[in-house]
């Protein structure tokens, strides 16, 4: 019945299954990267096409989920470069969003959070989203972008510490957002194509 | 107090407590990793939307097929 050429039945019922189970993460890793919940999906949409289409450079048992996320990035940042969109920095949002920070007593929203994020250069972004949301560590996150190990650890302490800055609600640390927002360009490609 | 911070639609204002960040400025570890994990946490436990649909029935013929 099976046909030498085709990979059996069952093991595209694995892939499958694996692939369906980490989109979940390939969407909340996608949220951060794009910002706005409905390019995120689309990104997520394109990505797991892009994995089954690749289905066969797809080691099993290896991880299923740093597989994909190298694939999302890859394609976010491809579709970034393309239409040439540029990452704006809106100085009134980060006004309204360091007041609002300073008048909240009990907690930090999570759309601060996320605002915050934006904020940041798609570079820092990116690895935090790897690091400091999914969880990967410095070494797999390096490997998904294609970058040395340092660059990541550079780019998650200066993500961070821009993150903190932001959602500081002291006044001397608001002073300092703009610059590290003015930051904020697209990747560029010289950078995170160094292998 | 105010909620409206722009939420989407269908989703809670989630908050995650900032009592570290506040605490010890700097360093605030606690604050900007545990937003970043709830933020990331927050998406994973949605469920897939409806716009889902189509790319789950491709990925299921293909797989009869």
């Amino acid at each position: 019945m099976d046909e030498p050429a085709q990979p059996d039945a069952s093991s595209l019922d694995a892939f499958k299954r694996e692939l369906l189970s980490v989109l979940p993460h390939l969407r909340a890793f996608a949220r951060g990267l794009s910002g706005r919940p409905d390019q995120a999906d689309d990104l997520v949409q394109e990505t797991a096409m892009k994995a089954w289409a690749a289905r066969d450079r797809y080691t099993p048992g290896t991880n299923m989920r740093a597989w994909t996320f190298t694939i999302l990035r890859n394609h976010f940042l491809s579709e970034l470069r393309r239409s040439h969109r540029q990452v704006e920095y809106d100085p009134q949002l980060a006004e309204r969003l360091l007041s609002m920070e300073a008048d909240q007593e009990e907690g930090l929203h999570l759309a601060d959070m996320e605002r915050a994020l934006q904020q940041l250069s798609p570079e820092r972004r990116e690895a935090l989203m790897l690091v400091g949301a999914s969880g990967f560590s410095y070494e797999e996150a390096a490997e998904i972008c294609g970058c040395a190990i340092g660059t990541i650890k550079s780019r998650v302490a200066r993500g961070r510490a821009a993150l903190v800055t932001m959602l500081d609600s002291s006044p001397e640390a608001s002073a300092e957002l703009p610059d590290e927002a003015a930051q904020a360009r697209p990747f560029e490609a010289a950078e995170d194509r160094a292998a | 107090m105010e909620l409206a911070l722009n939420q989407s639609k269908g989703r809670k204002p989630a908050t995650v407590s900032k009592a570290v960040a506040s605490a010890n400025g700097k360093e605030a570890e606690p604050g900007w990793a545990q937003g970043l994990r709830s933020l990331y946490k927050a998406v994973v436990d949605e469920p897939l939307p409806p716009s889902f649909d189509d790319l789950l029935k491709k990925l299921d013929e293909r797989s009869d097929g």
